[in-house]
């Protein structure tokens, strides 16, 4: 108990777990624990054979952390910062910090941008974007959408109406902005011709 | 597959990567998996996500191709590859942090290379593919043993070496009792784990009963419906004699259920990190002086966590990214001994083709899933 010096008895002694549970206790002692202590010097353990790695060619422009004393000798190439997006995307490696808000943000709405973005480019390409078969709801169909939901207690059900909201949203925002556009700009049209 | 938006992926024709450093490989992926961390991303969670990245960083496969300087591996190979890229020389590879290389990933210090993710871990594609660029071939990936499973050694390179990984860092000693928080692949091996540290009893917290009852039947452990109680803290007290657990393991991350303001706070609206319900009711269950082990991934924007309670509890809180290849040789006699059982976790086999369905089966725990894996064409 709690308020006295002796830990509460548990249910199962020692050899009842040894003989109920596969392994119990084998990795009892921390020097069988594969990653205890957590740094133990030892360079070349893993198979490098260099102190320094010979570096990747940088063959475009590479964004790096400002945290960074350089660009590190191997990195990733795949979806370079374009577009818009790309511009802000370099803005926020640029001037923040991992350590400022301001440099997640940015990244944040990056991606948003990114999205309308890219969305809008598939339509001109040879695979426009299927919003409703990208997002698999066909699987509500094929793999038991209701019964996997109702009167099982799940916690997530209470707010499972919100995620239509969150993918069909920002276009829905999108789409309201331009029509406020346009329509701002045919009625700037229409007094300039009376 | 690539990513197209929040909630959005689709099968899409890609370059085939090439060697772009001597020590790269190519990979042609036999098999992978869908991790609860890639959902962070499907959902539009973590900064940096690009459009048209391919997600995955659970994967195995053939080595097609290898740079000039790789020593280790030939065409041919059958190989898993650590959801870490590691240089294996920098500061903390030199000291077995290999979740934590800084040598690999330009966009962060904070974190280090990991295949298939946001920019934040260094921009590299992943394993939800036919090829991959496997870079520093000679140090993370490893030839699969001839006795081993392939769906054994697709869920060693991530599930299994951090479920593992979390009850390590939770110190576990001789009769603790232990809270997982959260009945994923990796809550479910964080708590089979457990046992094998000599816990004296494990507690698994989930809302969902079909993973509540692998748990009691795959983990051996006792389970807790979090949705079944007033409050779950007061319920894990009552349960211990007041006291609270030794040790708790929060394998649930950012997208946390249990409080809807802060899981719409984060989830859905971004505003925070990562909704910290778990790691919350991980800091006030536990008893003074516990360890809590943080295997759950979130952001890197701010969340809203109790450290005040977590300071006058004079809790120790461990967490990192799993150095998976240090955890492999002795993870590969757990699984070769029968003391682990990584394949029994998968529920699900997509082909590549049906990625978009995988996600959503996933995301929406249809089906009851536990563990998808996605099987590509070129298998």
């Amino acid at each position: 108990m709690t308020y006295r010096p002796q830990k509460p008895p548990l249910p199962e002694t020692p050899e009842q777990l040894r003989a109920r549970i596969p392994g119990w206790g084998v990795d009892l002692d921390p020097a069988d624990r594969p990653a205890v202590p957590q740094e133990v010097f030892d360079p070349g353990r893993y198979g490098a054979r260099w102190e320094f790695p010979e570096r990747q060619p940088e063959l475009t422009p590479r964004e790096r952390s400002i945290e960074h004393a350089f660009l590190t000798p191997v990195f990733g190439t795949v979806c370079p910062p374009k577009g818009l997006s790309g511009v802000v995307r370099r803005y926020a490696y640029r001037r923040f910090s991992e350590g400022r808000a301001a440099h997640w943000l940015l990244l944040v709405a990056a991606d948003r941008i990114d999205v309308l973005e890219s969305t809008a480019a598939s339509y001109a390409s040879r695979q426009p974007d299927n919003p409703v078969a990208e997002t698999g709801v066909r699987a509500e169909l094929t793999h038991h959408g209701i019964r996997s939901r109702v009167g099982r207690g799940r916690a997530d059900v209470k707010h499972v109406w919100m995620d239509p909201v969150v993918v069909a949203g920002p276009w829905v925002a999108a789409g309201a902005g331009l029509a406020v556009g346009a329509s701002a700009v045919l009625r700037r049209v229409g007094r300039r011709g009376t | 597959m690539v990513y197209r938006g929040p909630y959005r992926v689709r099968v899409e024709e890609k370059d085939r990567p090439r060697i772009e450093h001597p020590n790269d490989a190519i990979v042609r992926v036999t098999l992978a998996a869908i991790c609860g961390s890639d959902l962070h991303l499907y959902h539009g969670l973590m900064p940096d996500t690009r459009v048209g990245m391919t997600f995955g960083h659970e994967f195995i496969g053939v080595v097609e191709e290898v740079g000039g300087s790789v020593q280790s591996l030939k065409p041919g190979d059958r190989v898993m590859v650590p959801f870490n890229i590691s240089c294996g020389s920098c500061f903390y590879c030199a000291r077995g942090m290999l979740a934590n290389c800084h040598n690999v990933n330009p966009n962060a210090t904070a974190v280090g290379g990991i295949y298939g993710y946001s920019h934040t871990t260094g921009g590299y594609d992943g394993g939800q593919a036919e090829f991959v660029r496997v870079p520093f071939a000679d140090v993370g990936p490893t030839v699969i043993p001839d006795w081993m499973h392939d769906e054994d050694a697709v869920l060693l390179t991530d599930a299994t070496a951090t479920g593992y990984f979390g009850a390590q860092l939770g110190e576990i000693r001789q009769g603790d009792v232990v809270v997982v928080f959260g009945a994923g692949p990796v809550g479910l091996v964080a708590a089979q784990s457990a046992w094998l540290m000599g816990a004296g009893r494990v507690i698994v917290v989930d809302h969902l009963d079909y993973r509540l009852e692998k748990a009691r039947t795959f983990a051996h452990a006792e389970t807790v419906n979090f949705t079944e109680h007033d409050d779950v803290v007061v319920h894990l007290k009552r349960t211990t004699d007041h006291l609270g657990a030794d040790v708790a393991i929060d394998a649930v991350g950012a997208e946390a259920d249990g409080n809807l303001r802060q899981h719409v706070a984060a989830a859905k609206l971004k505003l925070q990190g990562g909704s910290a319900v778990a790691l919350n009711w991980a800091i006030d269950s536990v008893r003074k002086g516990a360890t809590i082990s943080v295997m759950g991934a979130y952001g890197p924007i701010p969340n809203s966590v109790k450290f005040g309670d977590a300071m006058n509890k004079g809790l120790t809180l461990r967490m990192n990214q799993c150095p998976v290849a240090r955890q492999w040789p002795r993870l590969f006699e757990h699984v070769r001994n029968g003391y682990l059982r990584p394949r029994d976790l998968v529920t699900h086999r997509i082909p590549l083709e049906h990625i978009a369905e995988g996600y959503h089966i996933f995301s929406s725990k249809l089906d009851e899933c536990i563990k998808p894996l996605v099987v590509p064409n070129a298998a």
